[in-house]
């Protein structure tokens, strides 16, 4: 038997979908498919002509130290964007949950960064941690510890950091409660009663039924620790010092914008893409199975 | 196995009083039923003796031993609640033996204690399957099954039949008792059903609003019952309440009658006149009901075999004087 609603026709479900293909075709493969076109030319330094070089860009590119040097860094700032966004929120989520009164102000508290652009939450960090005048760093300066991110590169890597995933904990948050929300009370109950105390429930009821929402979670911030960033790390350091931040969605910018290597930036975008759609495959392929639904 | 006592048990919410003083010993192997309507405060106490709700004042202990201040794994207890509460990524097997793995029995045991359980509540078939898999009784079976493995000191239940189809209701309302006394274990059960109750109790509990109004066997209860309510509240079809004006007495007592012991007589005869509104014919028995000249509504339960009278015709209603019990403008019983 057929369950779905099913409609007659092709032409109300075309309709139906138009403006979304439309979008996915105007906003994504035209311009993946002229990036795909790009790549495979070299402009002349006026940019008055296309040298045609077939695959020279992504030979040139997969030599060049620095561009290897960013794979590194772009999966050390994913992995900790993702670990920090997704650990913080989990914790608040938890200690939400176990809230009764008050939970509604504290996740409309929670919610907050989320409506701050990624530019602007780029300079809110900045001023704190700014190294002349940054309130942080003053407070850092009394307890004799000089932070100075223009220049030290870890500190540079541990600030966009935690500037990229203070704005993500809120959304990660409001999903991490409502996936703790749907467990229901008396299965917690129920394994209080069986002897579990809080860290064994956790580990073993809760995490395990939390796992679709973990899962849904880690593909989406991983996404948006490759792409979304941009804005953070183009206020606070672009991408300095000595590249020590520059991940690969801000080396497509640098080298494309600001060194008008063209060729180059859109070879960059086209391993993003094939980086981004693997990484995704993978995901749903291997973690997908030890998630229960 | 152990004795359980609850001492003047009494639970707030904020400033809402939701238990109001309960007191019960228990003996040892008893099954008690704690039967009420909705929102009597029923959950409320198995949860106090279960330590998933603070005690606000009084004392639970089990087996002699205080227990108000323990978590609820230090209670010596177990728990089948309405729905279930199964663990929806573990096996039945795991759902089963998860509280033995806590407590680190080592594995033969675990296997040895799940399977008799499997065994004893026919769930042999099942024991790879995931909880979704399972029909609504066999579900049932697994969070007995659950409570069993442990050998708990106290069995508590909260409605867990109430999720069923009323013929596996009363094939389960069988298993359950036959099984704790096989095990020899003392329980606790929650329901606002009365029949549950009347046929599983060895004694039970009548809860009005947060007071336990009567605790006895059940023949005792439903025999003499200590207030209006209960009087109301056990028995199908229930009691017939009727004013003092009504059969000519003066005062504001109410009168009780059971169904079975009123008697349909001629019009103008009996202690009452009534007209017959419809009947009920359940086969081995009659319903029938009627409405007295202050519309108050009155049920008469008679053998099949006897006169069914027509809708509309006025009849006389009789019964023993020995028959009738008497209730104040309080509920209370003379
Ligand atoms: N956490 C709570 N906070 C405030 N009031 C509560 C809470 N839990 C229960 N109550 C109140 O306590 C009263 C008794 O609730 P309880 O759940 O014990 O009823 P019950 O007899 O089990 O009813 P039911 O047959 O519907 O399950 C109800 O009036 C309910 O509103
Ligand atoms: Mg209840």
């Amino acid at each position: 038997m057929e369950k779905r609603v099913t409609f007659k026709g092709i032409w109300l479900p075309l309709l139906l979908v138009l403006p979304q293909i439309l979008i996915t075709a105007i906003f994504f493969f035209y311009p993946a498919g002229q990036a795909i076109w790009q790549s495979l030319f070299i402009p002349d330094p006026f940019g008055l002509s296309m040298q045609w070089v077939g695959l020279g860009n992504f030979e040139y590119l997969l030599s060049d130290r620095f561009y290897r040097a960013s794979f590194i860094t772009t999966a050390v700032f994913s992995i900790l964007v993702t670990v920090v966004s997704m650990g913080v929120a989990l914790y608040l989520a938890i200690l939400a949950d176990r809230l009764i009164k008050g939970s509604g102000t504290y996740r409309t508290l929670l919610i907050w960064p989320y409506a701050v652009a990624p530019a602007v939450a780029g300079v809110l960090w900045l001023f704190m941690f700014n190294t002349r005048v940054g309130v942080v760093t003053w407070y850092l300066g009394l307890l004799g510890y000089d932070w100075n991110h223009v220049l030290n590169e870890g500190e540079a890597m541990g600030l966009v950091v935690v500037a990229s995933a203070w704005g993500r904990i809120s959304y990660n948050f409001l999903f991490f409660l409502a996936g703790l929300q749907a467990i229901p009370r008396s299965v917690i109950e129920a394994a209080a009663i069986d002897g579990a105390h809080f860290w064994t429930r956790f580990r073993t009821i809760v995490w395990p039924l939390l796992s679709p929402t973990t899962f849904f979670l880690l593909v989406v911030n991983i996404i948006y620790a490759f792409f979304e960033t941009f804005g953070v790390i183009h206020t606070i350091t672009s991408g300095g010092p000595q590249q020590a931040t520059t991940i690969l969605v801000y080396k497509v910018y640098s080298d494309g914008f600001v060194g008008q290597d063209l060729g180059s930036s859109a070879a960059q975008s086209v391993i993003l893409l094939v980086i981004v759609s693997l990484l995704t495959v993978i995901q749903f392929k291997y973690i997908e199975r030890r998630v229960h639904y | 196995m152990a004795t359980l006592t609850l001492n003047n048990v009494k639970k707030s919410f904020g400033k809402t009083d939701v238990i109001h003083g309960v007191s019960i010993d228990v003996e040892d192997g008893e099954f008690i039923v704690i039967v009420g309507p909705s929102g009597c405060g029923k959950s409320t106490l198995l949860r106090m003796v279960a330590g998933l709700e603070t005690i606000t004042d009084g004392e639970v202990q089990i087996g002699g031993r205080r227990v108000n201040e323990e978590e609820p794994m230090a209670r010596d207890i177990a728990m089948v609640f309405q729905n279930y509460a199964l663990y929806p990524h573990m096996s039945v097997f795991d759902n089963m033996a998860y509280g033995l793995k806590i407590a680190k029995v080592d594995k033969a045991e675990i296997a040895d204690r799940v399977n008799q359980a499997a065994k004893l509540l026919q769930l042999e078939p099942y024991l790879t399957r995931k909880p979704r898999e399972l029909s609504g009784g066999q579900r049932q079976r697994v969070a007995m099954g659950r409570a069993i493995v442990r050998k708990p000191a106290v069995f508590l239940f909260d409605e867990p039949l109430s999720n069923l189809d009323a013929k596996l209701r009363v094939q389960m309302r069988l298993e359950i008792r036959a099984l704790q006394r096989e095990l020899g274990v003392t329980a606790l059960y929650v329901t606002h059903d009365q029949v549950e109750a009347m046929t599983m109790a060895d004694r039970m509990i009548v809860m009005n609003g947060g007071v336990a109004d009567q605790i006895g066997k059940p023949l005792e209860v439903y025999a003499n019952p200590a207030t209006e309510f209960v009087a109301g509240f056990i028995g199908s079809p229930p009691m017939n309440f009727l004013t003092c004006g009504l059969i000519g007495e003066t005062g504001d007592d109410r009168i009780g009658i059971r169904p079975e012991h009123m008697r349909l007589a001629d019009a103008g005869e009996g202690r009452l006149n009534a007209q017959a509104a419809f009947c009920e014919v359940l086969g081995a028995e009659t319903l029938v009901h009627l409405r007295c000249v202050d519309g108050t509504q009155v049920t008469v339960r008679q053998d099949a075999a006897k006169a069914i009278p027509d809708e509309g015709t006025n009849v006389g209603l009789s019964w023993a004087g020995a028959n009738e019990m008497r209730f104040d403008s309080n509920g209370q019983r003379i």
